[in-house]
């Protein structure tokens, strides 16, 4: 088990690596360059020549690769261009508001996600299973960050309820709550129609067995019965909520840069756009690294959960 | 399960309701900027930064008068009571400065203050040289190269040349205060607690999400001390981004509201400024390749654009038309001899003089554009109307739409690149704040890149006359008069292809009272009130 793990973690540094050497070579083949983009439009080439003379932007690629590489082994992600603040700052500061954005979009999802898909499996073809489906679908097809859009035009536009955008300012539970309902729900909405799928498929074959008929033919209570097929259904339900909630962390690019919520993916727009690269690489950095470790979590936790599995 | 969504209804009904007003006076400025301006001095993103963090916080020896509207924004007295150039050495400028002014930190302004900021830009070795805000505005005070201090409240300033510009330079040259920067001697330390001597100063800082400041009750300008109590700005890069912030209340300003949303913005009671100011919307044209090294085609693609149609139709009147560098009305736009209307008759035949014919020798053009980008208001629509006019004359454009750092990028390094020499233009917005901006750098044949970004190249032994000229006249009013006549010449040698001047369009909630939109890039937030 422990060689398994340490194994996992020696292939994680080949993976790091090739994830930054392609993040560095792809900001490198994007024409402009991170100094001409914060130096003002007036400015002339040889100005900012100069400026990037200084900056050490002048040293061929492969060289500040490797010094950013060499900087980095000492834990230090450098300064970002466009503030200079330390990268570790920004990067802890906008993980910490993607964390709570994905736990909260999560949360809503799986509840919801789960009811719906449980109702839906135990009125199979009545009006709510057509209803809970009909959610699942529109959960799933919808682009998020359009629905994002249409939120904010009702909610925050039309009926003045809710922030458009932004994290909250001011302290407290109530702000914090307002600015982070309708990015919630944005970011919700697929892994709900996912979850109400699978979750009524999985109750559905659980239904559809000879043990169920059997309980109901001893005359268990329906409330009984429902206990039973959820417990069966539970691991496969478990196993997609896992996956759902690792795509929540990463997913939120897009619906970030519609709320301007300050997280990771609203850092790494910002980050492309000002061709910011040592934020762009510390972002992805970090990120690649939640990555890694987040896959192994799953895998270990499925160990633990299913003896039949086992990691050599 | 019903008492469980009744619950969930409470804490969704609790949370939506609205939060407390917030205090009275605040002002929340959404602005254009994807970023907080740099706060450390020498502030960044181009004059937006200057706008709102740098006159805030900062103040420079020279300032604009932002109080009117109804003329061009002028220089006047700033941390400098007066200012003169030396009659015996045209080279020096000597200038007498505002005594009894502090800065944020209680420490005295002075000598040695302007000094220490002279340094922090164009003083390489020194301990508090910073690389970054150099970068930024050293470009902006070319001209000048050194300093020294007569007494506590003189200093005279050197020129590499003997030039009229100064004032024009030193107005962006913001002061900081030394005592605030030697408690870090560090700049970015420094941009997090700043201290400045302007009517505002800073009280909380988040970077990337707000900027926070209060009003400076001490400020030496007793006329201008701030009314409102506290000023918020909001980096907002996404047009309908502001536009739902300021409609759902969370602002209550924003910079350049999408054009589309002015008509339904006015009917519910939002104000709309508009202003002449130093822009200009143009196609710079490359003059050493066909078709655009020919006047007469020059000439007939800019009476072949629609310019009210643009500034009507598509920008709901948030421009006006360009019939030059400057707009009719500024001290530099004289009496050109060519008004240019919107007339594709005679565009076809000053085409048809120039030899050009649709069957045997089309105009065909290759124009590089942005596809957003500061000041670049609606790229990609206002160029398909322009291709479709030259279209109708006779002139066939190919569009190639980059992002806008590219162009930038593209357009320094000038024509003559392997990447850019199938092109014949570009598509950039100008400022023309002082002579430097508006004609030195892009009509000089001394600036041809990469000296500066003359990229067409325009050579004009006349118009090179002209602005060496005003450089050498003191007089601000002979030297108004100087560039008039180079005016005239350009427009007349129609080296690009004029289009619009923006009127900078804000869109201010019905709670904001008493803001003058000047005829400037820059604004005066004393005068404003909220609620």
């Amino acid at each position: 088990m422990w060689v398994y793990v340490g194994r996992r973690l020696l292939l994680a540094i080949p993976t790091l690596l090739g994830a930054s050497i392609i993040v560095f070579a792809m900001v490198h083949l994007a024409p402009g360059d991170p100094i001409a983009a914060v130096m003002p439009a007036e400015s002339s080439k040889a100005e900012i020549e100069a400026t990037k003379r200084a900056y050490g932007f002048d040293k061929p690629l492969a060289v500040q690769y490797l010094v950013w590489l060499g900087r980095v082994a000492t834990g230090d992600l450098g300064r970002s261009i466009a503030t200079r603040r330390p990268v570790i700052l920004d990067v802890r500061d906008a993980l910490a508001n993607s964390l709570v954005l994905a736990l909260s979009s999560s949360l809503l999802a799986f509840v919801l996600g789960v009811g719906l898909g449980l109702l839906a499996a135990f009125r199979q073809g009545r009006v709510l299973d057509k209803v809970a489906s009909g959610m699942a679908v529109v959960g799933v097809s919808v682009p998020h960050y359009w629905a994002g859009i249409i939120l904010i035009i009702v909610f925050s536009v039309q009926l003045n309820w809710l922030p458009a955008m932004g994290a909250a300012n001011d302290p407290g539970i109530v702000p914090y709550l307002r600015h982070i309902a309708l990015p919630t729900i944005a970011l919700a909405l697929i892994p709900l129609g996912v979850i109400t799928r699978v979750v009524r498929s999985a109750a559905l074959d659980i239904l559809n067995q000879e043990f169920v008929l059997a309980l109901r033919a001893k005359g268990l209570a329906a409330r009984r019965v429902f206990t039973h097929v959820v417990k069966n259904s539970a691991p496969q339900i478990l196993t997609v909520l896992g996956l759902q909630f690792g795509f929540q962390l990463g997913g939120s690019v897009l619906v970030e840069s519609v709320f301007s919520w300050p997280g990771t993916g609203y850092l790494l727009n910002l980050a492309i756009f000002q061709r910011d690269i040592p934020v762009l690489q510390g972002v992805i950095l970090v990120l690649a690294t939640f990555f890694v470790l987040l896959n192994l979590a799953v895998d270990l936790l499925q160990t633990l959960v299913d003896p039949r599995i086992v990691r050599h | 399960m019903r008492r469980m969504i009744i619950v969930l209804l409470a804490v969704a009904l609790s949370v939506s309701l609205p939060g407390l007003a917030s205090a009275q006076g605040t002002l929340r400025i959404g602005m254009t900027a994807s970023d907080i301006p740099y706060t450390g001095g020498q502030t960044d993103n181009g004059f937006e930064g200057f706008r709102f963090v740098g006159y805030q916080i900062y103040e420079s020896l020279i300032a604009w008068d932002l109080t009117r509207g109804d003329r061009l924004a002028p220089l006047v007295p700033g941390l400098a009571e007066s200012w003169e150039v030396r009659k015996d050495a045209p080279t020096k400028w000597v200038f007498k400065l505002r005594k009894g002014v502090t800065f944020h930190d209680g420490s005295p302004f002075n000598a040695d203050a302007v000094i220490f900021s002279f340094e922090s830009i164009k003083k390489k070795d020194s301990p508090h040289f910073d690389t970054y805000g150099s970068g930024q505005v050293g470009f902006r005070i070319a001209s000048v190269i050194g300093v020294s201090k007569v007494d506590d409240h003189t200093v005279e300033f050197e020129t590499n040349k003997p030039t009229s510009f100064v004032p024009y330079q030193l107005c962006y040259m913001l002061i900081v205060s030394p005592t605030q920067w030697q408690k870090f001697k560090d700049w970015r330390k420094f941009a997090e607690q700043p201290s400045g001597t302007g009517p505002f100063r800073v009280t909380k800082f988040v970077p990337r999400e707000r900027l926070e400041l209060e009003a400076n009750k001490t400020y030496w300008d007793v006329k201008r001390r701030p009314k409102i109590d506290k000023l918020v700005l909001l980096p907002m890069p996404e047009p309908t981004t502001r536009l739902a912030a300021l409609r759902s209340g969370q602002v209550d300003w924003i910079e350049v509201p999408p054009p589309d949303a002015i008509p339904q913005l006015k009917s519910a009671g939002f104000t709309i400024t508009l202003n002449s100011y130093p822009h200009n919307w143009t196609h710079t044209l490359r003059l050493d390749k066909e078709p655009w090294n020919n006047k007469l085609v020059r000439k007939a693609a800019n009476y072949a654009i629609d310019r009210v149609g643009i500034c009507k139709n598509l920008l709901n009147d948030t421009c006006i038309p360009a019939t030059g560098v400057v707009y009719p009305g500024h001290p530099w736009f004289g009496k050109p001899k060519e008004t240019y209307s919107y007339n594709p008759a005679k565009a076809k035949e000053l085409l048809r003089q120039a030899g050009f014919d649709a069957s045997k020798h089309p105009a065909k053009a290759v124009h590089l554009i942005s596809t957003s980008g500061s000041g670049q208001m609606l790229p990609l629509a206002m160029n398909e109307l322009i291709q479709k006019n030259l279209k109708d004359v006779g002139i066939d454009v190919d569009l190639q739409p980059v992002e806008w750092n590219t162009l930038l990028t593209r357009w320094r390094a000038g024509f003559k690149t392997p990447e850019n020499e199938g092109l014949n233009a570009w598509n950039i917005s100008w400022n023309f704040l002082e002579p430097w901006s508006g004609f030195g750098r892009f009509f000089h044949s001394k600036s041809v890149v990469p000296v500066a970004v003359n990229t067409m190249p325009y050579i004009n032994p006349d118009a090179d006359k002209l602005i060496d000229e005003a450089e050498r006249t003191f007089d601000i009013n002979k030297q108004n008069e100087v560039l008039a006549r180079l005016h005239e010449i350009i427009v007349d040698d129609a080296p690009w292809i004029f289009v619009v001047h923006d009127q900078n369009p804000r869109a201010l909630s019905p709670k904001v009272k008493g803001f003058v939109q000047p005829q400037s890039w820059f604004v005066d937030l004393t005068s404003v009130t909220v609620r």
